[in-house]
């Protein structure tokens, strides 16, 4: 079986048993560890220059002692012998002081574990000196359009397992690169991101050029008056403001009665043509095939033909409702139970070009911006667009517009929408990467204008 | 820690570095939190690491590593060294710092008890008596408690000879009480929402903040949000309650006037500023009786923003943000300071722990009390709102929406009725330029934000904000729910 140099899966099994022996020292003979291992290196430009460079190398163990149906956890990055018997002690002791949860499920059994293969050799070779040329080149095609970039290369490989004393090992290791350009011009700007577990799988310069051009054709943005608006939503910013409601499909939020979906679950939320699964096996998602207990995560159709079907459950859900679990639990304790963090949003069949094309007037839209949550049962949410937004008249962006703020329920969105885009691997910075489509959609609620 | 220092800044020096700091930083937290009588987080965390930060060539690198051996730090020096090279290959000029002092101190904030040495059995029995107050009131379908406390220690060594070790403690507490009713969502927090409120002190905060006398309150006012009427949309006068003020200054004036982002080193994330360089003492920013600072001295309060020196070994200082209404200064770093012709760096240099380069951060920016009576910011007609439910802002800082918990409608200087679902919105410049009354010290409070998102890879920092209620003329109000 393959594996990270940065932590092997001998090593992880050395370092769990040095965890029970402590575990057995301190009367917590119930235990479960999660050892993480990251080395990351991000090199950030900014005015036509590279101006942070940064990397960092760390290891962690976070230990969960659990007994009486109490449990607590303890976390540190120090492995000699001592820090592990301290760490231990820490989780022991907090669990001995947690009051006991009636709902609190013995520790994770083992389970098979389909393996999903997204480690890159070349992204976790990358050198700074790799990260450096690329970037100048990046650089070098906005500033030929005499225009200013500014962005970040990130070449990422993280290991993460989890162990438990009744026999888990789930061992998950991966890279992630990403690259994110914002081309700016004298009174509008341009952006594109893009992510993979492979550093050369990144259209580097295409990412650079297309930024570039946003920023050339929305120069001299227009003043339009807010409103309902017919919208086209590039895959980045579908993913932000979708990205934001998939906290809800979660049991254990359903119960809090804090989820949209309360006394909705099972009803027809959203039009006939949207369909929304949570894949942690698909091709172009990323992260570990198991949860925060190690249990493997399970596909879950969170949507279908506009119903809100399934939600997540974590091991604890899961026993109170007579259910499985699926997989997506975070660690124990905390308070939100579960969520689905693998989202696939179903595309469609016309391409984003052919979508605009057909536009008799409507706003295309790059990127979102601080997305919050205004209404949390109506599924409001505000945010601006930014860094090229379009007017469309007849099927072509004829100029650039001011940014609108937007306030906007996903639940009337996702019944108005009228087409999408194939899907794709959809990177923005305020929700999980996403796969999903562009999407087009009638009366997008836009309420105010900003001043550039 | 002193020794790790030293051997990391030797290892940086002897490649032939123009300057070079260590941070060596050993961190502990402790997070504790209830759900409707039920456990919830029960967690504590130990990290120690160092962060090497070096110029070379004129371009800066920095490698971060928990490998504390000799060859551990100095392959973490190497690789600073090798990633400041690379930045030659998109390097426009070398990278200047404004001249700064050598200091050697040792500094611990004013910790009256020691958060860590109260039991944990202790702590969670509070939150579990608060949570059971909550849920006395019938219509509360969700109670949530929470208690967060860390300890930071940093030793910080660079190669212009300062040694400065400085022990931080921080306390938080807080807590939410929803209503789910006819499918609507009501919520209450206290004393703030995300987490409560937050400070430079101990245990003794938990103390201060009358966490169980006040649960009966927040519970009510969460169920009766459901009967309240809608926040009429329109423009009015809006009185702010001194927590929604603490973000708006966070959101409007804080994060504008962070010079790196000025400058643009920010642009492709958090964003850039309005407030270009030509608007330096010219610009209006508010009305006469707008005073703000950045106040990072203790002499300011225990604000999550108060330290003895920053992450790049300059003292904490006050600069006067706007005075009399006019925009005056900057949140600067010794480059930033250097680029823009200051002699000095400001001292808003913060990281987010050993494995994060200092960037620009908020300090305790802070609304200076103004002089009026809390009567007189009452007076008349109005929308008074409290405590934050949402916040949003574009990426220069000018165009906002805040939402809030709940609203009450003034007529004559009194509460009339309440209001749900409020919010407002507006310019920046437009807004401050509206306040037209501040309610005086006795009102002030230093709020605490715990989780300020910035950079890349992002850092989370916490941040203080000072100020007392005060009334801003002619806001659009409810536009959030509008169209």
């Amino acid at each position: 079986m393959a594996e990270s140099e940065l932590l092997t899966r001998s090593a992880c099994r050395e370092i769990f048993a040095r965890v029970q022996d402590a575990a057995r020292a301190a009367g917590a003979p119930e235990v479960e560890a999660m050892i993480g291992a990251g080395a990351n290196a991000l090199t950030r430009f900014a005015n036509n220059a590279i101006h942070q460079n940064v990397a960092e190398r760390r290891l962690f163990l976070s230990v969960r002692t659990q007994m009486d149906r109490r449990t607590a956890r303890a976390t540190t990055n120090r492995f000699d012998d001592a820090s592990i018997r301290a760490v231990v002690e820490e989780a022991a002791a907090l669990t001995r002081a947690q009051q006991p949860d009636p709902d609190l499920p013995p520790l994770a059994e083992p389970a098979d574990i389909d393996e999903v293969d997204r480690f890159c050799p070349s992204t976790a070779a990358a050198t700074p000196q790799d990260r450096a040329e690329a970037v100048a080149e990046a650089i070098d095609i906005v500033r030929q359009e005499g225009q200013t970039a500014a962005g970040i290369y990130a070449t990422n490989q993280s290991v993460e397992a989890i162990l438990n004393s009744r026999g888990v090992f789930a061992y998950y290791f991966d890279t992630l690169a990403q690259f994110s350009i914002t081309a700016m011009a004298r009174d509008s700007s341009g952006w594109a991101k893009a992510s993979a577990p492979e550093c050369d799988a990144l259209d580097i310069p295409g990412l650079a050029r297309r930024a570039a051009r946003k920023a050339r054709l929305s120069a001299g943005p227009r003043e339009l008056a807010p409103g309902r608006w017919t919208v086209i939503l590039e895959p980045s910013a579908v993913q932000d403001l979708l990205g934001q409601m998939f906290w809800d499909f979660s049991a254990t939020a359903i119960r809090d009665q804090r989820s949209f979906l309360t006394s909705r679950l099972g009803t027809k939320l959203f039009g006939a043509g949207i369909q929304i699964a949570d894949d942690a096996y698909h091709p172009m998602q990323s992260g570990p095939p198991f949860d925060g207990e190690g249990v493997p995560r399970r596909r879950l159709a969170l949507v279908e033909n506009g119903i809100a079907r399934e939600v997540a459950y974590s091991r604890k859900e899961a026993l109170r409702a007579n259910t499985a679990p699926t997989g997506h639990g975070f660690p124990l304790p905390n308070e939100i139970g579960e969520a689905p963090m693998n989202i696939v949003v179903e595309g469609g069949s016309e391409p984003l070009e052919t979508i605009i094309g057909s536009t008799k007037r409507g706003i295309l839209v790059t990127r979102l911006w601080y997305i919050r949550e205004v209404d949390p049962y109506e599924k409001i949410m505000t945010g601006m667009t930014r860094d090229g937004t379009f007017l469309i008249e007849d099927g072509r962006p004829v100029c650039g517009i001011r940014n609108f703020r937007f306030n906007q329920s996903l639940i009337e969105l996702l019944n108005n929408v009228e087409a999408l885009s194939p899907a794709e691997r959809a990177s923005g910075e305020e929700a999980f990467d996403m796969v999903g489509p562009a999407m087009k959609a009638r009366d997008f609620n836009f309420t105010e204008v900003t001043r550039f | 820690m002193n020794r790790i220092a030293e051997e990391a800044l030797d290892a940086a020096a002897r490649r032939g570095v123009s300057y070079a700091d260590v941070r060596v930083v050993e961190s502990r937290t402790r997070q504790i939190s209830t759900k409707n009588g039920q456990p919830g987080t029960l967690a504590s965390s130990e990290s120690t690491g160092a962060g090497i930060r070096v110029l070379l060539n004129g371009c800066w690198g920095f490698a971060a590593t928990d490998d504390f051996t000799g060859e551990g730090l100095a392959r973490a020096a190497a690789l600073a060294c090798d990633i400041a090279a690379a930045g030659a290959a998109a390097k426009i000029k070398d990278v200047r710092l404004a001249p700064e002092d050598k200091h050697t101190a040792t500094w611990t904030s004013p910790c009256a008890v020691d958060p860590f040495s109260i039991s944990v059995e202790q702590q969670l029995a509070l939150l579990l008596r608060i949570d059971e107050e909550l849920r006395r009131t019938a219509g509360v379908t969700l109670a949530e408690t929470s208690m967060s406390f860390a300890r930071e220690r940093q030793v910080f060594a660079s190669t212009s000879g300062s040694r400065i070790d400085q022990t931080r403690t921080t306390s938080g507490a807080g807590y939410t009480a929803f209503s789910y009713k006819e499918n609507e969502l009501q919520k209450r927090s206290y004393p703030n929402s995300f987490g409560g409120q937050h400070q430079l002190k101990g245990y003794e905060l938990i103390d201060e903040l009358k966490l169980l006398e006040n649960a009966p309150r927040i519970a009510e006012e969460a169920v009766a949000l459901h009967t309240a009427a809608q926040c009429p949309e329109g423009r009015f006068d809006l009185i702010l309650d001194s927590s929604q003020l603490g973000l708006q200054i966070h959101e409007s004036i804080g994060h504008p006037i962070e010079l790196d982002r000025v400058l643009g080193s920010e642009a492709n994330y958090a964003g850039m500023s309005f407030l270009t360089l030509d608007k330096l003492n010219h610009l209006k920013y508010g009305s006469e009786i707008v005073n703000v600072v950045a106040d990072a001295r203790l002499e300011h309060g225990p604000g999550l923003g108060t330290f003895a020196f920053d992450d790049e070994g300059v003292p904490a200082q006050r600069i006067d943000v706007i005075r009399g209404g006019l925009f005056t200064g900057y949140l600067t770093s010794r480059e930033t300071a250097f680029e823009v012709g200051l002699g000095r760096s400001g001292g808003a240099m913060r990281a987010d722990g050993w494995a994060r380069i200092p960037l620009i951060r908020m300090t305790n920016v802070s609304l200076l009390p103004g002089e009026n009576a809390l009567e007189e910011v009452f007076g008349g007609d109005g929308i008074y709102m409290e405590t934050n439910r949402s916040w949003s802002i574009d990426d220069k800082r000018y165009n906002f929406q805040f939402g809030c918990e709940i609203g009450w409608e003034i007529r004559g200087g009194k509460r009339v009725r309440m209001l749900k679902n409020p919010s407002y919105s507006g310019i920046t410049t437009e807004f401050w330029n509206s306040c037209a009354a501040i309610a005086n010290s006795d009102h002030w409070v230093l709020w605490g934000t715990p989780n300020c998102g910035k950079g890349q890879p992002e850092q989370v920092m916490g941040t203080g904000h000072g100020a007392s209620p005060a009334r801003f003329r002619n806001v659009k109000i409810g536009g959030a729910y509008g169209g």
